[in-house]
């Protein structure tokens, strides 16, 4: 059945799974085993893997979040709607499901300053973010984002004073945080999707603040 | 169970690395690796028994992988341990049989499944809420073998409930037996003095979504 190699039109020099001419690794043949196998014993559909990795490659990802933040930078009532029901403020926009059932929106201001982690294992909010970065995922971030934020932020570059209130959300469960950064200064004659070119993934977890066009 | 996974508070990892214009994926596997398993769990095992088979990989094993190779290893053993597989077809990448019914969810049906919004979720007057906003709670001290989402760091702390999420499907008897025990979660504020002492940073706090089960009255 499906034993032949995948190719698929993302792959480029730099993220070819090995040399021309290089033996495959253990993982690659467990993994090309795996899906094989499965595909022949029909439990797998192998187009429905290639519709879900392409969603969350080209159509799922933190320019969806982007957009969410700026409606709630230049419209008061939806940035109500979203620190009350996130769910159904982003649903609003277009983006729900998976990994992303239930959001809470976190608001980070000059005094309160909210930051995500998933100390267990990776939960992030997917429908607005997209799949997490390997930083997020790995022992550093996962050990140290609890007991020492001040010291992961500095890392990332952002120094917070001591007057600001530190909040980490661990999602431990089923709810997923999407942090709301500060609207830059210097940004008030900026159209909405010019705000959502300038907001990053990163301001979004709550390890930056959004810079505005000057900064 | 106390495992490698429950990281929250550990020292010595090193720095966090952050890779500028980071790619979603890094190689072409870790892209099957990723749909793979969620397509090989849809219908016939739930998310909280995926977490569960992951903490279980051995540590050093567990730290030494990078994350998809997680995923890979967990789902190879949840098809073995529910009988979908052999050990031998795994190896062959070869079916020596075939099911004859299979839940199998096709190309056209992905975009609606990925689009769901109700999944742990649960109705709320299926459980009564012991606690409400500003009750004082203390997080029971214990340490069971299976699956909790009470992280060790914050066990027999005491903290305030934040928020009431509502009814949600209690993870450890889901990851267990598969059963559906609906259950009120909380958010729950612990200051970081009361979770790491003289350590803590000024004014931090660290807020962790508790269920029901997992607090008592302070």
């Amino acid at each position: 059945m499906s034993s032949a190699p995948h190719q698929h039109r993302h792959d480029d020099e730099h993220h070819r799974d090995q040399e021309p001419g290089s033996p495959l690794t253990d993982t690659q043949l467990r993994v090309r085993a795996l899906e094989s196998l499965l595909v022949d014993k029909g439990l797998v559909d192998p187009a429905a893997l290639d519709v879900l990795i392409d969603t969350y490659e080209t159509k799922i990802g933190p320019r969806n979040g982007a957009q969410v933040v700026a409606r709630a930078w230049v419209d008061p009532e939806y940035k109500k709607r979203l620190l009350t029901d996130a769910g159904s403020a982003i649903a609003e926009l277009g983006f729900a499901g998976r990994q992303g059932e239930d959001i809470i929106a976190l608001e980070n201001t000059s005094k309160v300053h909210n930051l995500v982690v998933c100390t267990l294992c990776s939960c992030y909010p997917w429908p607005v973010l997209g799949l997490p970065p390997v930083w997020y995922k790995s022992a550093p971030y996962r050990s140290r984002a609890v007991i020492d934020p001040r010291g992961v932020l500095r890392e990332f570059g952002l120094e917070l004073s001591d007057d600001v209130e530190v909040r980490v959300f661990d999602s431990t469960a089923e709810l997923r945080y999407l942090v709301i950064p500060e609207r830059p200064a210097g940004t008030e004659g900026m159209s909405e999707s010019q705000l959502a070119e300038l907001v990053t993934r990163d301001s979004m977890i709550g390890v930056a603040i959004v810079k505005g066009p000057q900064q | 169970m106390n495992g490698v996974h429950d990281m929250g508070g550990m020292h010595g990892m090193g720095p966090v690395v952050p890779e500028p214009n980071e790619p979603v994926f890094h190689h072409d596997w870790e892209r099957r690796a990723f749909a793979l398993t969620i397509m090989a769990g849809f219908k016939r095992w739930n998310i909280d028994r995926s977490r569960y088979m992951r903490e279980r990989m051995p540590p050093a094993a567990y730290l030494a992988a990078s994350y998809y190779e997680r995923w890979l290893w967990g789902t190879e053993r949840l098809l073995l341990e529910r009988g979908y597989v052999s050990a031998k077809e795994l190896e062959s990448g070869k079916a020596a049989d075939r099911p004859s019914e299979a839940d199998v969810l096709r190309a056209g049906e992905v975009g609606k499944m990925l689009r769901n919004r109700y999944a742990a979720r649960m109705k709320d007057e299926l459980a009564e809420a012991r606690f409400k906003v500003g009750d004082r709670v203390r997080t029971k001290n214990f340490h069971p073998v299976g699956h909790t989402r009470l992280p060790r760091y914050a066990r027999d702390k005491r903290g305030v409930v934040y928020c009431d999420h509502g009814v949600f499907i209690f993870p450890d008897t889901h990851a267990a037996r598969g059963e559906k025990v609906p259950q009120h979660c909380y958010s729950v504020r612990f200051e970081g003095g009361e979770l790491w002492g003289p350590n803590a940073g000024p004014r931090d706090a660290v807020y962790i979504d508790l269920f029901e089960d997992y607090l008592e009255p302070l």
